[in-house]
């Protein structure tokens, strides 16, 4: 187990010595998303603009306005919240050079309860023009997807969750931005997931092997751009694709893929999602389990989609 | 007529009042043949801080036209943005873009967009829109300069009825927290907004007394004395170790007797024929 956001703060700081026009800045959560690591790294690239997303949002236009690279970080809930119209008027629309991550994303934020549980930041910042979408599934891919988006310009919206996760990569596996990764091959059923679904994703592909179904595992940290090459090669072979995430059933992976795979190759799509309500407080599994993102929502639904065949 | 690219590099340009008048008189005239020429667009809180946007530009600012991300450039952020045909006429003035270009305002493939677009045109630093954000850009931009160890300077002109954005306040704190000195901000304190009246639609006063809790420097200026534009700027400068902010005391719709103080010029364009008689009594002065 590995948390995504000790992952964010080592990255950053690594990222902060090779790029000196790399700044952070930071909403009086930059303890909890470990952003402080930079800040007690490098103090004169940190800003903390206290409790006042929309500030931050602006500060970090005017810093890429003025050629830094900047990370940008707090709660989902808030960022994008509280600042869609900052993010929209600046930072996409001149496709400045803005890395907003986003930590608490789901259900799994737990006791704090569905004040604090974005389930619809991904959907946001998805439908905004230049924004790219990130959400990755282990606190290996955040460390190499972060990196990557840092070297890519532009802006991008990188999503992690709170709880520590299974780690699926290792150092050695190579990620791309926009490049889908098959961590399973499969003919029957492709599951397509990211976040804490993916290795919950993992583990519901075991189940339906032992009940004689061969699921593929594929994991779409990119929601924007899509990777719908991958994911028309797979719906080629199999019967029908399940996504899953900790979003809202409505505009996040799950709207990408069926959007997508309706225009390409209109194929069978059961959506794992939380359907389309508020979560509440409660601990991680408990919620995951009572908002149907759990691994038994996922072989459920592949299972179903085989029936139908 | 023919677009003269002048550099503006060095710094403490002669002050020469006859000059200056007749260029933001030429400005009004400008701004209203663009307007007209578009059929909608904002006249009143473009015509009323064109003297503060002229000091800045022809007497102040150090930029260059023919080299307009100049990276020891001073910027202007105009954060109210929907005064785009003030910063535009000014812009060309100095060279940035022909003067022929005005007349595409707002038309369909232009770099003049309804508000300013700093991937379109040159010399616009930040987008335009919605208001109360050019403030957070401009400590963006004030911090970077200072990591840069560079001189210069960001002025941000923002709106009188902007001041009922919460995202400004945010901004008023954090540019004293960071103690930028680089930073000033221009209030045109018009007195009107989109509705009406400020002290009718949503009371500011006492402007000047929230931004020295704030631990701004806070200077007042009559916003169509140049002599007092360009003296508060040199006190601005001059500050040290926070943020400046200018109070400019103006008129909405300055210069056309009909629009002055007038809510329904603030984002209306008149017809013709009235524009016509407006030009008529910028032309006399
Ligand atoms: C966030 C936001 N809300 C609403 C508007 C619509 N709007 C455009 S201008 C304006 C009034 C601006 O008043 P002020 O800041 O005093 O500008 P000025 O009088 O100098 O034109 C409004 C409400 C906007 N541009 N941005």
């Amino acid at each position: 187990m590995a948390a995504m956001r000790d992952a964010l703060g080592e990255v950053l700081v690594s990222l902060g010595a090779r790029d000196p026009k790399l700044v952070v800045v930071g909403a009086d959560t930059t303890g909890s998303l470990k952003l402080s690591a930079f800040g007690t790294k490098y103090p004169d690239r940190f800003f903390n603009v206290g409790i006042a997303e929309q500030n931050m949002i602006g500060v970090s236009a005017g810093l890429a306005l003025a050629g830094k690279t900047v990370i940008a970080g707090t709660y989902a809930v808030f960022m994008p919240g509280r600042a869609v119209d900052q993010i929209r008027n600046t930072i996409a629309y001149c496709k400045l050079n803005v890395k907003l991550i986003a930590s608490h994303g789901g259900v799994s934020v737990g006791p704090d309860g569905g004040s604090h549980q974005a389930l619809e930041d991904v959907a946001t910042m998805r439908v905004i023009p230049n924004m790219r979408v990130i959400v990755p599934s282990d606190a290996i891919s955040t460390k190499k997807l972060i990196s990557a988006a840092c070297s890519s310009p532009g802006p991008y919206y990188i999503r992690i969750a709170r709880p520590s996760s299974e780690v699926i990569y290792s150092e050695e596996s190579e990620l791309s931005i926009g490049k889908t990764e098959v961590l399973r091959d499969g003919s029957d059923v492709a599951i397509v997931s990211n976040g804490l679904l993916t290795s919950r994703a993992l583990k519901a592909a075991e189940t339906l092997k032992s009940q004689g179904v061969s699921a593929a595992v594929l994991d779409s940290h990119t929601v924007k751009p899509l990777d719908i090459e991958t994911l028309v090669r797979f719906s080629r072979s199999v019967c029908g694709i399940v996504t899953a995430e900790e979003h809202n059933v409505i505009g996040g992976l799950g709207s990408a893929v069926a959007e997508s795979l309706s225009e390409s190759r209109p194929t069978r799509i059961r959506r794992v999602g939380v359907r389309d309500v508020f979560g509440e407080s409660g601990e991680t599994e408990e919620l995951m389990a009572k908002y149907g993102v759990t691994e038994r929502d996922i072989s459920e639904a592949a299972m179903k989609l085989v029936k139908e065949r | 007529m023919t677009t003269q690219v002048i550099s503006f590099r060095d710094p403490g340009r002669s002050l020469d009042l006859a000059r200056l008048r007749k260029i933001s008189s030429e400005i009004r005239e400008d701004i209203l043949m663009m307007l007209s020429e578009a059929g909608s667009g904002h006249p009143g809180g473009s015509l009323s801080a064109v003297e503060v946007v002229v000091s800045l530009f022809f007497v102040k600012m150090r930029h260059d036209p023919s080299d307009p991300l100049w990276p020891d450039r001073d910027r202007f952020l105009l954060s109210k943005g929907h005064a785009a045909p003030l910063l535009y006429a000014v812009l060309s003035k100095c060279g940035y873009f022909p003067h022929e270009e005005l007349k595409t305002l707002r038309k369909i493939g232009s770099r003049l967009q309804g508000h300013p677009d700093p991937t379109k045109l040159p010399g616009v630093e930040i987008p335009g829109g919605p208001e109360g954000i050019g403030l957070s850009e401009g400590i963006g931009m004030a911090l970077s300069s200072r990591l840069d160890k560079r001189s210069s300077r960001i002025y941000v002109m923002m709106g009188d009825g902007e001041m009922d954005e919460g995202e400004v306040w945010e901004a008023a704190m954090c540019a004293s927290k960071f103690r930028l000195e680089n930073l000033t901000a221009i209030i045109d304190r018009n007195g009107v907004q989109q509705d009406g009246i400020t002290e009718q639609i949503m009371p500011i006063e006492p402007l000047a007394a929230k931004w020295r809790a704030f631990n701004w420097n806070v200077l007042e200026v009559d916003g169509y004395d140049f002599s007092s534009i360009l003296a508060a700027l040199e006190k601005a400068e001059k500050a040290k170790n926070r943020p400046t902010v200018i109070v400019a005391h103006t008129t909405k719709g300055k210069g056309v007797d009909f629009m002055e103080w007038q809510s329904e010029y603030h984002g209306k364009v008149p017809e013709k024929a009235v524009v016509q008689k407006a030009l008529e009594q910028i032309k006399r002065g």
